[in-house]
């Protein structure tokens, strides 16, 4: 038979968001403003929107996948892959277009859907699998092997809301593991647990893709969907950018610049941030190759550029950058101190360009923004632009090792690790006495 | 001669289910058919609603019992001995519970319709099921606690020295009326409610009107008599007489105006359950 499991044609989907809000000036204001609210409230709602209030999730996504082929989903946040497997299961509808689905449908959008706290374990398996779509049978029949993969034997019993958060998620995701429908969609489960169990669900994974069954699979994590797919479809903007395998569409989706304020650069000097002693010209943060693409890689060195004019002959000045990620978390501060030529030095007028290098493995994956300060005599800020530009940290899952699941940390270094045998036998009592005694 | 040519299909060969996803405009079914294939869910909603509803609890299902008993005593001293509502003769304790049983019920299955696509929406944006299902989730486990009321209440008659009369078969078809009213005016406000939430505040006072326009702290024969037709427009003014008939043979049994005010709420039932599915789809769209 060739028909396709999952048919997308044209799909669209549109939000309308609400028009930003007004501040009222005057007092005056503000009271009519509140009094009036309702009828403005309904007369925004009744009439027709306006098209800077409507928000295009999907622009039109066509693709077809044949049953048995695993698909990935790639794309920033926003792109639409989310909203793509909404639609698909049946959570949210369509603007426009359609999709044919053959075949029954489980979707993985979260863990533990429908779990409740005050319920055991036990129940919470019943409740949580015939949310996902399986029938008590069903259950009944794989319960032994649900409970033997989470590992939570021996607190079937006890209600979750005692569980540790480990153990709620390797319930959550080995209820999940174990449905058996033709299609499967799945979106960033596999980013939870720990390591060993990150593993564990992952190869979950790939057996059921080895199954025959059709996977859609959405991530942020290159290297689990290079491991598991051999075609990948890239959404850019609610439209497919690139569809084809895998290892072409992810190295393109990762070359492309995906935000484009990794520089920033005032034309005109007299608008620039500083005063006449001194001021900024251009902040840019570039990738490993030099590029300011707006996208680095944890494996290689960023380098941010402060490029600044000196007005006034003799101003004492040193830069310095700080580094939030995406919860405005201060991950970093690096002022000048190490520049031997020109730190706190008096400049001749002219144009400088201060360059920093972060070193290849220092920051996690996510987005950060940078924050860079123009400082006269170590006290005065002349100029600073917070989060003047960012940079989205990908990774190529080089230092992996097989593990790809989710990598905490604010920061992420590759620190030197040894080991080595201290005794040949195991029993021994007192290994670091046995060790000196060799 | 022609052989007709047909293709034997080998007999576990099965065609997988097809689905069609696609915009949906105006008014679409109801989709009922839909509600009863996922019948287990329900069911397993329901026991998660009822088993974690009471196990936070120091005090667990006895809540159940004390609830209503509170609010009894409470109604006994306010309106039976410093107000001196009228109470037909019977015993204000016991005239007040027999109002209170249907009432209650009521309102729990109006609110639980019309808390449903707001109080589900975590639910809502991560599986699909049918959305009816949550309301009717909502008034079947409050079946239980009317069922322990209702324990509690008969025992209560019998100390009173009372029997139920016959009437008593009627409880579960005026029961029923309770819950399609709750259920009618919830799904309604259902909608509003994820839209506008000044509506669940205006929800507290429009019940709190409700009741007092139904005769549950007082006796309906303090009504003017030529209010009375309005007054019995009232569904539930019609169930909670039609209680204390059948269970304390006082009041008035289910009449005609029984009959005309449940034909009444039948079209908002209905448009109810329309208006119910037309703002489901895009639900987790809004806000």
């Amino acid at each position: 038979m060739t028909y396709n499991a999952i048919q997308i044609d044209n799909i669209a989907k549109s939000y309308r968001i609400g028009m930003a809000d007004k501040h009222p000036v005057t007092r005056g204001e503000a009271v009519r403003e509140t009094l009036l609210s309702p009828f403005h409230y309904l007369r925004t709602r009744l009439r027709a929107p306006e098209e800077d209030e409507i928000v295009w999730a999907l622009r039109g996504v066509s693709f077809d996948v044949k049953p048995g082929e695993v698909v990935g989903l790639v794309g920033k946040n926003g792109a639409g892959k989310s909203t793509l497997l909404k639609i698909l299961s049946r959570i949210t509808e369509p603007t426009s277009g359609q999709a044919i689905i053959r075949g029954r449908v489980g979707s993985m959008l979260e863990v533990g859907t429908g779990f409740h706290p005050e319920l055991t374990g036990r129940e919470n398996i019943y409740l949580n699998g015939t949310f996902l779509g399986m029938h008590r049978a069903e259950i009944e029949r794989k319960f032994d092997e649900i409970v033997a993969f989470s590992g939570v034997e021996k607190f079937l019993d006890t209600p979750v809301k005692r569980y540790s958060s480990g153990m709620y998620v390797r319930l959550a995701f080995a209820v999940a593991a174990h449905l058996e429908p033709e299609i499967l969609l799945v979106d960033e489960v596999l980013s939870v647990g720990d390591a060993e169990f990150q593993k564990k669900s992952l190869g979950k994974m790939s057996d059921v893709a080895k199954e025959g069954r059709t996977i859609l699979f959405v991530s942020h994590n290159m290297a689990a969907v290079q491991g598991l797919c051999q075609r990948t479809i890239w959404l850019r903007d609610g439209q497919v950018e690139q569809d084809g395998p895998t290892g072409e569409v992810v190295s393109n989706y990762l070359k492309t610049s995906i935000f484009s304020n990794a520089e920033r650069v005032w034309a005109d000097l007299n608008d620039a941030p500083g005063n006449e002693k001194a001021r900024l010209v251009a902040v840019r943060v570039l990738d490993g190759k030099g590029e300011a693409s707006g996208q680095g890689r944890i494996e290689e060195p960023l380098t941010i550029e402060v490029e600044y004019a000196v007005l006034e002959p003799d101003t004492v000045l040193n830069i310095s950058v700080s580094v939030y990620d995406e919860k405005g978390i201060y991950v970093l501060a690096s002022p000048s101190n190490t520049d031997e030529v020109w730190f706190q030095k008096p400049h001749p007028a002219g144009r400088y360009l201060s360059r920093v290098v972060i070193p290849a493995n220092t920051l996690n994956l996510g987005s950060y923004s940078i924050t860079a300060l123009l400082v006269e005599e170590g006290r005065y800020i002349l100029a600073q632009e917070d989060g003047v530009v960012s940079v989205d940290m990908v990774e190529l899952g080089t230092y992996r090792r097989g593990y790809f699941g989710y990598w905490g940390g604010i920061v992420r270094p590759l620190l030197d690790w040894q080991t080595e045998q201290i005794n040949t036998d195991p029993a021994v009592t007192a290994p670091i006495e046995a060790a000196q005694v060799d | 001669m022609d052989v007709p040519q047909t293709v034997t299909l080998p007999a576990t060969y099965s065609e997988p289910p097809v689905l069609v996803i696609k915009p949906s405009s105006g008014w679409s079914s109801l989709a009922l058919h839909e509600v009863w294939e996922y019948r287990e869910l329900a069911y397993y909603m329901l026991t998660r609603e009822i088993r974690g509803r009471y196990r936070q609890m120091a005090l667990g299902p006895l809540w159940i019992v004390l609830g209503p008993l509170l609010s009894i005593a409470m109604n006994s001293i306010i309106f039976g001995t410093l107000a001196k509502l009228p109470s037909d003769g019977i015993p204000y304790p016991l005239f007040n519970f027999a109002g209170l049983l249907p009432w209650t019920f009521f309102t729990s299955a109006l609110m639980a319709s019309a808390n449903s696509l707001l109080n589900s929406r975590g639910l809502i944006s991560k599986v699909y099921f049918p959305r009816l299902i949550i309301p009717i989730v909502g008034v079947l486990s409050n079946l239980v606690d009317f069922t322990i009321s209702f324990v509690i209440f008969l025992g209560m008659m019998l100390a009173y020295g009372y029997a139920p009369g016959w009437g008593i078969v009627l409880v579960p078809v005026m029961l029923l009326v309770a819950a399609l009213t709750g259920m009618a005016v919830g799904l309604w406000v259902s909608s509003w409610i994820v839209h506008y939430r000044d509506v669940s505040t205006l929800l507290g006072y429009v019940t709190r009107f409700w009741m007092y326009a139904t005769p549950i702290v007082y006796a309906a024969s303090v009504i003017p008599d030529r209010w009375m037709p309005l007054y019995k427009l009232n569904p539930m003014t019609n169930i909670v007489e039609g209680f204390r008939w059948a269970l304390l043979g006082q009041g008035r049994a289910p009449d005609v105006y029984f009959l005309v005010s449940t034909l009444l709420m039948l079209p908002i039932l209905v448009s109810g359950l329309y208006y119910f599915r037309r703002t489901e789809r895009n639900i987790i769209d809004i806000a």
